[in-house]
């Protein structure tokens, strides 16, 4: 197990060097002259123009100011942005709130998610399967954006039940819509996900012989069927959380949420190349962690499944 | 083994619930304080007034340095601090007077030294600010241009100090226009602390306006109180400002509505169709100063502003777009037809100068001048209409391209291109062939704002902003003189005719003058908007 724990890490090394490297050079490439589009529609004095470009390495080749930044990273300097501000310093401004909203973002899910599931599961073919399955249609077929607008409308605006955005320093109730928002179409995943798979299992042979040895109903149900069915729904969420911090752009916007989301896509717009890359990179390491993560929950689900 | 995988999913629901569970909201809006909350995004720039180009950071550097003028509702400048600007015979040296008592919010006095020294800072290369080219028409600017070379210590030569209250300012050649144009933000004063530690003062700014900066909470919020040492002419009717930062207008909409938020300077598009007669918000609809218009390439083949057959075409094509069903079908009107080229909030405009019906639609005169260019030189009107598309524009350039092709039948197409970076650097390394995107918002309410930077000779080739590189000696001529020009009214009346000039060759095309739009809350009193689409935040209360 510690062997397999520490290969797996030191498996990280080259991912997270090759988004680094892929990352940047996307943003080189990117079309037009991040400078220039700093003096908008204004004349641009190139004495002015080349001054900053040599304070962002901007003038130097590619390979150079790659270099360069995995240089300054590697001490854990990331840069400043274009306004002035230390890279590190804007994302742990932003970086712990797209976390909260995450995950509540991904309790809701998984809380609502595997229960509703459970329960369409189990009772297959009762009305309130058939109404848990017409609601997650909805959620699923719904983009989130249409959500987030009604939601924010009627609920914030109309109803004065939640808060409309969330502002600066959101609090758990502030968050509380935009996370429901958030996590709807992944929740209505994994209930679909859950009830296929409980439905699939419970009648498995496996089950009919648990049931033969005389075990409880109950037994049967919570440690044969709903834990063998836990295996793909833990999957999906496990990569769900670093799709969640990765995705919650337009619920950031919506909502007026600061967080990593907003802060790439700002980034992208003005060319920033060392903020793109930091954020993709800590989203590379949450990804590969919460992977990590669920293959060690696997082993807790799956007796069968052995790490060397 | 179950009892691992229920700790497992209980721990990283504890954790969520943690770090969900601190901290509530904290954003209520009470009206007794009488502070007024304002939509902005995050500053570009540091706030130092040199460096401070786009709205974000303009909107708050407004309100925080008072200049040598302001400009009152009607866009006319009125002296602020200066108590006298006086130019000589042919306006190439300003003598400047400053008034007495006024004084920076750290206690310092406001002296002739805090002008030029501020702009001597901001010209000289070195110093890497964004506005340096304001301060090109000062003697001396071009000495500044060589970054390293200097130390950025070097002043403008133009710059003469007379003593603690008068200064002289020599241009480099006539300009009439100069008292206007210190009313620009780059133009502030700056206190002697700034050149102490200018990182730091770009982050906590030290300025003689209406409000004093008390903090500026990044990508949060920006909060001005009233300054009580503040000497100008502008009333001041509430205790502060707080500029809330938000990710996009739509949100900061919804708190409108909400009454979360007090007001806000622009309108989403999701909105524009109905936020006139939306019942949770107050309305602000009015023409402004910002012109949206396409160039042509003076020089395009077939196109060339100096032959007959380029001026019939572009009066054509002109006549060929159906402004006023653009402005009201896809603006939902919150725009106004254009008849010039500069704008109604600009002194000086006229709707009725000579070759304005250039400017209406009129089917069957643009058919008719096409036809006459085409017996000229026949083309075949494979024209592209290049633009960003990051900024809404996809569904008026559709439009646009629609009404020209049913009007001349020809085959006109669309060019989106990605982002605003992108576009821009293609027009400024003049690689489209073809008509392009522009729009001016000027910086201070003069036509010479709009016409010298954009249609002048001096501004073509990169020197500025004439993007299509148009040239005509009389444009030029007019634009001197009325440089030169010893009153205002004298000036106006050369820059009409340099205007009737464009209107004839039409280097851009015009379209329309965007709106000053906006949304207040319930309840707040006095919501207005400038010359340059700004709330004018001083007057509102609540």
């Amino acid at each position: 197990m510690g062997k397999y724990l520490l290969r797996r890490i030191l498996q990280m090394i080259p991912v997270v060097l090759g988004t680094t490297l892929l990352v940047y050079a996307l943003v080189f490439a990117l079309p037009g002259d991040p400078v220039k589009a700093m003096f908008g529609d204004k004349p641009v004095n190139e004495a002015v123009a080349a001054q900053i470009r040599a304070e962002y390495n901007l003038d130097k080749p590619f390979i150079v100011q790659y270099l360069l930044f995995l240089k300054n990273a590697l001490s854990l300097d990331f840069g400043n942005t274009f306004a002035g501000q230390p890279v590190i310093d804007e994302i742990s401004r932003a970086f712990p709130v797209t976390l909260k909203l995450a995950l509540m973002a991904f309790c809701f899910e998984a809380i609502f998610g595997c229960v509703f599931g459970a329960i369409a599961g189990l009772k297959k073919g009762k009305w309130y399967d058939t109404v848990i399955l017409i609601v997650s249609l909805l959620l699923i077929s719904v983009p989130t954006f249409v959500t987030g607008f009604v939601g924010q409308y009627f609920l914030g605006v109309k109803a004065h039940i939640f808060p409309v955005t969330a502002g600066s320093d959101p609090g758990f109730f502030d968050l509380l819509m935009p996370a429901m928002v958030l996590g709807s179409v992944s929740m209505a995943y994994i209930i679909r996900l859950a009830r296929s798979e409980i439905s699939s299992n419970i009648s498995q042979d496996y089950v009919r012989t648990a049931r033969a040895k005389g075990m409880s109903n109950t037994a049967v149900t919570f440690r044969h069927v709903l834990r063998n069915s836990m295996i793909p729904v833990v999957t999906y969420l496990g990569q769900d959380l670093g799709a969640l911090m990765g995705g919650a752009m337009i619920t950031e916007q919506i909502f007026n949420i600061h967080g990593i989301g907003y802060l790439t896509y700002q980034s992208i717009l003005k060319g920033e190349a060392n903020l793109v890359v930091s954020v993709v990179t800590l989203l590379t390491l949450v990804f590969v962690i919460c992977n990590l993560l669920v293959d060690m929950l696997y082993a807790a689900l799956d007796p069968r499944i052995r790490y060397a | 083994m179950k009892k691992k995988a229920l700790a497992a999913v209980a721990g990283i629901c504890a954790l969520g619930m943690m770090l969900g569970g601190c901290g509530s909201s904290g954003a209520s809006n009470s009206s007794g304080d009488n502070i007024i909350t304002a939509y902005n995004s995050e500053p570009q720039n540091s706030l130092i007034p040199g460096n401070t180009n786009e709205t974000g950071g303009g909107k708050v550097g407004q309100l925080l340095f008072s200049n040598l003028v302001a400009f009152n509702s009607k866009g006319e400048a009125e002296n602020e601090v200066a108590d006298s600007i006086t130019p000589n015979s042919d306006s190439t040296q300003y003598t400047i007077k400053l008034k007495d008592g006024w004084k920076f919010t750290d206690g310092t006095a406001v002296t002739a030294e805090s002008f030029t020294k501020a702009w001597s800072y901001v010209a000289n290369a070195k110093n890497a600010q964004k506005c340096s080219s304001f301060f090109s028409s000062i003697k001396g600017y071009d000495k500044l241009q060589d970054a390293n070379s200097l130390k950025g210590t070097e002043q403008l030569e133009g710059l003469k100090v007379k003593d603690d209250k008068t200064f002289t300012v020599d241009l480099s050649a006539p300009d009439s226009v100069f008292p206007i144009k210190v009313g620009y933000l780059a133009f502030a004063p700056l206190p002697e602390s700034f050149y102490k530690d200018t990182k730091a003062f770009g982050e906590k700014p030290v300025g003689n306006g209406p409000y004093k900066l008390d903090s500026w909470d990044h990508n949060k919020q920006i909060v001005l109180s009233k300054n009580a040492d503040y000497k100008g002419s502008q009333k001041i009717a509430n205790n502060g400002v707080t500029f809330k930062i938000y990710t996009s207008p739509d949100s900061a909409y919804a708190d409108v509505q909400a009454g979360n938020l007090d007001v806000m300077d622009t309108v989403p598009s999701s909105n524009t169709k109905t936020f006139q007669s939306d019942p949770d918000v107050e309305a602000y609809n009015k023409a402004g100063s910002l012109i949206q218009t396409f160039t042509i390439p003076a020089d395009l083949e077939h196109w060339k502003c100096d032959t007959e057959e380029g001026q019939l075409r572009r009066q054509a094509l002109s006549m060929a777009i159906n402004r006023e069903q653009i402005v009201s079908k896809v603006l939902n009107g919150i725009g106004t037809v254009a008849t010039d080229f500069t704008a109604p909030v600009i002194p000086g405009y006229s709707k009725d100068l000579k070759g304005s019906d250039n400017l209406k639609y009129n089917a069957s005169k643009a058919k008719e001048l096409w036809a006459k260019a085409n017996a000229i030189s026949q083309y075949d009107g494979k024209l592209t209409f290049s633009f960003n598309a990051d900024g809404g524009a996809q569904p008026i350039y559709e439009a646009i391209v629609n009404s020209v092709n049913n009007t001349l039948g020809i085959q006109a197409s669309v060019n989106a291109m990605p982002t605003f970076q992108e576009f821009r650097d293609a027009v400024s390394n003049r690689s489209i062939k073809g008509a392009f995107r522009t729009g001016w918002q000027p910086d201070y309410p003069s036509a010479e704002n709009y016409l010298y930077q954009l249609y002048d000779t001096d501004a073509a080739n990169g020197n500025g902003s004439n993007d299509g590189d148009y040239s005509n000696a009389d444009v030029d001529k007019y634009l001197a003189q009325a440089a030169a020009a010893t009153s205002d009214d004298k000036a106006i009346e050369y820059y009409h005719q340099a205007e009737e000039i464009l209107l004839q060759q039409l280097p851009a095309i015009p379209l329309y003058y965007s709106n000053a739009d906006g949304v207040a809350a319930k309840g707040v009193k006095n919501f207005a908007m400038d010359w340059q689409n700004q709330p004018i935040y001083e007057q509102m209360s609540k």
